[in-house]
């Protein structure tokens, strides 16, 4: 039992996926069939009760990842445990105890009103009748969806529909809570609740959050780890803070001048682009973004400053093209 | 439990469309008093076609209809809802849930034909029995048997459905083998023309495939054709084709999860 509890609930060593592509080639009739690696030399080990961030641009395996972790994809190589279990040979039994939330996917029944979902869940995971009564009442209170119970899901608005599947996932008290992109499509007030949910859940009751993402704000307001894929590897694995300094990545500060101006000559920010009065200046990710400011505001006449944060998928670029 | 819970959601949910519910007893009984009339010319031209009566084959016609939404004869019903999950992906979610893909549709379509019974199969039988001279099962045994009967066709057609839906997991979509099989089971049900009239071989054939329980089974039953063993055999057929039929999703089903899991979709 203690063995047990410093094992990591999930386990990757050396993963690998690869897939059978047949495709067209110029002046042979049939199509040839080739080996893609979606996955491949993917190592990682995420302990219990850790909010994980697992981001990557488009078709950097991150979701081939979450289908192996899940059990719904064979790998082709390498080793997997997620809570000593073999997810594709144990799926049914790993399936008990995992959640899954798909921003694009629901896992409720579109016809029925939301509580008729939550009804067959608890029949179908068989969670004890006074464990689900507590679980519902909890997650209806906090998530708010009291008003919507009785309503159609095909009814729900897509935040109430969000949480509605967060529910759903979280009634069998999974260890582990897979989010797939849950706040894609979301206002700024459900994404800001939401994220405040899922904190709470992961302080109180310990479960275990993998969470892949393309929004950085996500992953600053819930993750201190980030791994970070890219063509089916993993190429950072830390803290966030430490992938923007990795990254070599830059903020940047939007200038709006009075009148047009040759580019700004101020010390620690380079001009990278002069678009009339507006200028873009960029600057280390990690120097204070106060001196770049003042100077610029005591040598020229500003009629307005911002600053922008640096993008995920442009930390990710950087810190890409520094691995090549 | 849980599949006595699906089947209740399945059925709840139908009864959702109450307008279109009464649309379709409407059409059925159209239907149903279009075919008695032509059977009625045809059995006055040959009183004893096929081994029924006039009253029989008036008698079947009104069965054929309540029987045709019931066991969602040419398609459709929850095994439509898995063909538009294989089509956009949505199955994954089902290989995400501790419990059998296939017992948990079947439950969900056996939701679906009670209700579709006691709508579209109760309503233009009363239909029938107003307008026509129909006869009722003639024993307690009859009734019982017809009932049995009954579930087993639904069971026979849903391991129909459920293998043209399941086609979808290579083909993508459904439809085209859909429209075919369906033309297959009205034939061959026997809804056009009792399959008692079909002449030397095709009679035989017809007998034998999975279509003749859809209604030439449960109609005979009803009619008190079979009696004793025969009828133990009518039922037996059934069962049969059934569980033929239910192995074969079963297999299907491991083949296809074996494609979505191993090869990826």
């Amino acid at each position: 039992m203690s063995q047990q509890t410093h094992q990591p609930l999930i386990e990757v060593h050396d993963l690998e996926r690869t897939f059978d592509v047949r495709r067209r080639v110029e002046g042979r009739r049939r199509r040839v069939r080739e080996q893609v690696r979606a996955v491949h030399d993917l190592t990682f080990a995420v302990q219990r009760g850790e909010m994980v961030g697992y981001i990557g641009p488009n078709g950097a395996g991150k979701s081939t990842t979450i289908k192996m972790l899940t059990g719904i994809l064979v790998p082709t190589g390498g080793e997997l445990r997620v809570a000593g279990l073999d997810p594709s040979r144990d799926r049914v039994e790993l399936a008990r105890r995992i959640g899954v939330v798909f921003g694009q996917r629901s896992t409720l029944w579109w016809d029925l009103p939301l509580i008729d979902s939550f009804e067959l869940l608890q029949k179908m995971y068989r969670i004890p009748p006074s464990r689900y009564r507590e679980n519902l009442d909890r997650f209806v209170e906090i998530l708010d969806l009291g008003a919507q119970l009785d309503t159609p899901v095909r009814q729900l608005s897509l935040g109430q529909r969000m949480r509605g599947d967060i529910t759903a996932a979280l009634l069998h008290d999974p260890e582990v809570l897979y989010l797939d992109e849950p706040t894609i499509g979301l206002d700024v007030i459900s994404k800001g609740r939401l994220r405040e949910f899922l904190r709470s859940l992961n302080t109180e009751r310990g479960t275990t959050l993998v969470l892949t993402t393309h929004d950085l704000q996500d992953i600053e307001a819930l993750c201190e780890r980030v791994i970070v894929i890219d063509h089916g590897t993993s190429v950072y694995d830390g803290t966030l803070a430490g992938l923007h300094a990795q990254g070599g990545s830059t903020r940047t500060l939007v200038v709006d001048l009075v009148d047009e101006a040759p580019p700004i000559d101020v010390p620690g920010a380079d001009v990278r682009r002069v678009e009339g009065p507006r200028q873009w200046l960029s600057f280390p990710t990690d120097a204070s973004a106060a001196p770049i400011v003042a100077a610029v505001a005591s040598a020229y006449d500003v009629a307005d400053l911002s600053i922008q944060e640096p993008d995920i998928e442009d930390v990710i670029r950087d810190l890409y093209s520094r691995e090549a | 439990m849980l599949h006595v819970a699906v089947a209740t959601r399945a059925f709840r949910r139908y009864s959702t469309y109450r307008a279109a519910t009464l649309a379709g007893i409407f059409t059925n009984s159209v239907f149903g008093v279009i075919y008695s009339f032509a059977y009625l010319a045809l059995w006055r031209a040959n009183p004893t076609a096929g081994g029924y009566d006039a009253q029989d084959a008036v008698t079947y016609v009104w069965l054929g209809q309540a029987l045709l939404m019931t066991i969602a004869l040419w398609g459709g019903g929850a095994t439509d809802d898995l063909a538009e999950r294989i089509r956009t992906g949505d199955i994954a979610i089902d290989l995400y849930r501790p419990v059998g893909i296939l017992g948990w549709y079947l439950a969900a379509d056996l939701g679906r034909a009670a209700y579709q019974l006691l709508t579209r199969g109760v309503g233009p039988v009363l239909v029938g029995v107003l307008a026509f001279d129909i006869a009722l099962p003639g024993s307690a045994t009859d009734a019982a048997a017809f009932a049995v009967s009954l579930v087993l066709a639904v069971v026979v057609s849903f391991g129909i459905r459920f293998l043209v839906a399941s086609t979808a997991f290579w083909l993508l979509d459904q439809s085209g083998v859909k429209v075919m099989t369906g033309a297959f089971a009205i034939f061959f049900s026997g809804l056009l023309l009792p399959l008692v009239l079909f002449p030397g071989w095709l009679g035989t054939l017809a007998r034998a495939l999975p279509w003749a329980s859809y209604v030439q089974v449960p109609a005979d039953i009803w009619l008190g054709k079979h009696a004793g063993t025969d009828l133990a055999l009518a039922l037996g057929f059934q069962v049969l084709w059934a569980v033929v039929l239910l192995a074969a999703c079963q297999g299907v089903l491991r083949l296809a999860t074996r494609k979505v899991v191993v090869q990826g979709g």
